[in-house]
C-alpha cells in the first residue's frame, strides 16, 4: 500500500499539488485521472521521488519515503517498477539487455539465471524472439510491453505506469491495460496508473482518483464514476463526442 | 548575470559530487568505460590524424617560405614545426576540435536520454544516473585524449616532413636535424598535462549541459551548442593559466 498524506508541491509561486491525501491499495490497479496540466504526473513523480514534496509525506507500507536518505531509497527502489509514457527504453541496448539491466545492476545471478528470467518476463508480456532487436526496431505497443517486462523483471511490489496508452491505437491500448491488470493480480502488487483514457478507467479502474487543479477532487471506482453528480468529473468523463452521445 | 554564472558553477559542483562516487557495479563500469573509449577516442583517430598531418604541413611550408635570410639555417623548419605542434597545436587546437566532436556527442547523448525519460528510468531503478552516465566518459577522456594528442604530435611532424619532401623547400636531413635540435622532454610532459585538464573540462562540462537538459529536441540542440561553446572558452582560459604556470 502507498499513502500520500497532505502532499503539497510548488513550482516557484505555482501551487501544483494542494493537500493531496490518497491511499493506493495493494493488489489493485489504482488510477489517477485528470486533464492535462491538472497535476497527475507531478503527483506520480512525487510518489516515486523524482520530485521532492514540499510539504507532506509519502508512505510505502508505513515506511516514510519522504524521510529516507539516498541509500534507503536505493533499496526501496528495487521494489519499484515504472512504465514511462515514452517507454524510456535505453536506445543503445537490445531488448534483452534492456530487460536484463536491473538484474545486472542489482543481483548476483549467473548469466544463465538472468537469461531465463528475461525470457520468462518477455514471454509473460507476450513477446517472443525479440531478444536481439533494438528498441528502434519495435512498434509502439511492443516498446510498451518491453518496458513492462523490464519493470517487472525484479519482481516489484509497486508498479507505476505513466500514461501507458498514449500514442497507441485502442486495440493495442486494451492489450496493455489487460496486461497491467493481470500482472497486478498475479503478483499481488500495488499498481498506480496515470491516465486520461476513459477506456482504461472503465476496464481496469479498481480505484479511481480524479485530480482537478492540483486537488483530489473525487475518489471512487469504475462503477461509481459513471453515476457521479460531480460537475467537473462529469465534464471530464463525458467530454468527448463519443462518451457524450453514449450518455444521451 | 553574475548570479546566473555562480548558480551554474554551484550546479556543476553539485553534479560532480554525484559523478565522482564509487561505481555501483564494477563490471558494468568497466564495460561502459570500454564503450566510451571506443566512442570518444578510437572513433576520433581519423579526424585527429587528418587535421594534424595538414596542419603540420602548413606550419612547415609557411616557416620555409618565411626564411629568406641565408643566416637562418633550414633546420629551423623542423624545429619550428616541432615546437608549434607539441607546445600548442596538438594539445590546444586538437582539444578544441575534440570539444566540438566529443563534447557535442556527450551533451546530445545525455540530453536525449534526459528528455526521453531514460535518466528518470535509471533513477527509479535506484541507479546513480550521474555516476553511471558521466563518470565512464570522464575516465575514458582522461585515458584516451593523451593518446590522441601524442598521435597528433607524430602526425603533425610527419605532415611537415611530407610537405618538405613534396615541395623541396628543405631537405629531409635539415628537417630531421631541426626536429632534434635542443629537444626537451618537458614540453611533451607540459602538453600532456594540458591535455588532461582539457579532457576533464570537455567531458564534465558537456556532461553537465547534457544532464540538465529539459524540454525536447530543440533544447537538446541548444545544450549541445552550449557545451561546445563553454568548453572551448574554458579551454582557452585554462590554456593561458597553465602555460603561465608550467612554462615560466
Amino acid at each position: 500500500m502507498i499513502e500520500a498524506k497532505d502532499v503539497n508541491k510548488y513550482f516557484g509561486d505555482h501551487h501544483v499539488l494542494k493537500n493531496i491525501n490518497c491511499t493506493f491499495e495493494k493488489g489493485k490497479t489504482n488510477l489517477i485521472i485528470g486533464q492535462s496540466g491538472s497535476g497527475k504526473t507531478v503527483l506520480m513523480k512525487c510518489l516515486v521521488g523524482l520530485y521532492e514534496v514540499d510539504q507532506g509525506t509519502v508512505f510505502y507500507n508505513e515506511r516514510n519515503f519522504s524521510k529516507m536518505n539516498f541509500e534507503q531509497r536505493k533499496d526501496l527502489r528495487q521494489e519499484i517498477g515504472m512504465l514511462f509514457q515514452g517507454s524510456a527504453l535505453f536506445d543503445y541496448m537490445s531488448v534483452e539487455e534492456n530487460v536484463m539491466f536491473p538484474l545486472n545492476m542489482f543481483t548476483k545471478q549467473t548469466k544463465e539465471e538472468k537469461r531465463t528470467r528475461v525470457n520468462f518476463v518477455l514471454e509473460r508480456v507476450n513477446l517472443e524472439n525479440v531478444n536481439r532487436l533494438m528498441p528502434s526496431e519495435l512498434s509502439g505497443g511492443m516498446r510498451k510491453r518491453v518496458a513492462i517486462a523490464r519493470a517487472i523483471s525484479m519482481n516489484p511490489k509497486y508498479l507505476f505506469c505513466d500514461e501507458p496508452n498514449s500514442g497507441l491505437d485502442p486495440q493495442t491500448a486494451g492489450v496493455i491495460d489487460t496486461l497491467i491488470k493481470e500482472i497486478t493480480v498475479e503478483y499481488d502488487i500495488t499498481t498506480i496508473v496515470n491516465t486520461h483514457d476513459m477506456n482504461s478507467v472503465l476496464s481496469i479502474g479498481d480505484t479511481v482518483a480524479f485530480i482537478y487543479n492540483g486537488e483530489l477532487w473525487w475518489k471512487g471506482d469504475r462503477d461509481t464514476i459513471l453515476h457521479t453528480k460531480n460537475k467537473e468529473l462529469n465534464d471530464f468523463v463525458f467530454g468527448t463526442e463519443l462518451t457524450s452521445r453514449l450518455k444521451q | 548575470m553574475n548570479l546566473k554564472v555562480i548558480t551554474h558553477i554551484g550546479d556543476y559542483v553539485i553534479l560532480m559530487l554525484k559523478v565522482f562516487t564509487k561505481p555501483q557495479k564494477g563490471k558494468i563500469f568497466w564495460q561502459r568505460l570500454m564503450d566510451e573509449i571506443q566512442g570518444l577516442g578510437i572513433e576520433s583517430i581519423g579526424i585527429v590524424a587528418f587535421i594534424s598531418v595538414f596542419m603540420g604541413a602548413v606550419v612547415a611550408i609557411q616557416t620555409a617560405y618565411n626564411i629568406d635570410s641565408p643566416f637562418i639555417p633550414l633546420t629551423m623548419v623542423g624545429w619550428t614545426t616541432r615546437q608549434s605542434v607539441i607546445l600548442e597545436f596538438s594539445p590546444t587546437i586538437i582539444s578544441l576540435i575534440l570539444a566540438g566532436k566529443v563534447g557535442s556527442r556527450i551533451a546530445s547523448e545525455i540530453g536525449t536520454m534526459r528528455v526521453t525519460e531514460q535518466i528518470d528510468a535509471l533513477e527509479i531503478m535506484g541507479v546513480n544516473s550521474a555516476n553511471y552516465l558521466i563518470f565512464p566518459k570522464v575516465v575514458a577522456s582522461l585515458l584516451i585524449n593523451p593518446v590522441l594528442i601524442v598521435l597528433s604530435m607524430w602526425m603533425g611532424i610527419l605532415g611537415g616532413w611530407l610537405a618538405m619532401l613534396a615541395s623541396s623547400l628543405a631537405s629531409t636531413t635539415d628537417y630531421v636535424n631541426g626536429i632534434r635540435i635542443d629537444f626537451q622532454a618537458y614540453i611533451v610532459f607540459y602538453a600532456i598535462v594540458k591535455t588532461l585538464f582539457f579532457a576533464f573540462i570537455i567531458s564534465t562540462v558537456s556532461g553537465f549541459y547534457g544532464y540538465r537538459t529539459s524540454g525536447g529536441a530543440l533544447e537538446v540542440g541548444q545544450a549541445s551548442t552550449k557545451a561546445v561553446v563553454v568548453s572551448s572558452i574554458i579551454i582557452i582560459l585554462f590554456n593561458l593559466i597553465l602555460t603561465q604556470l608550467l612554462l615560466t
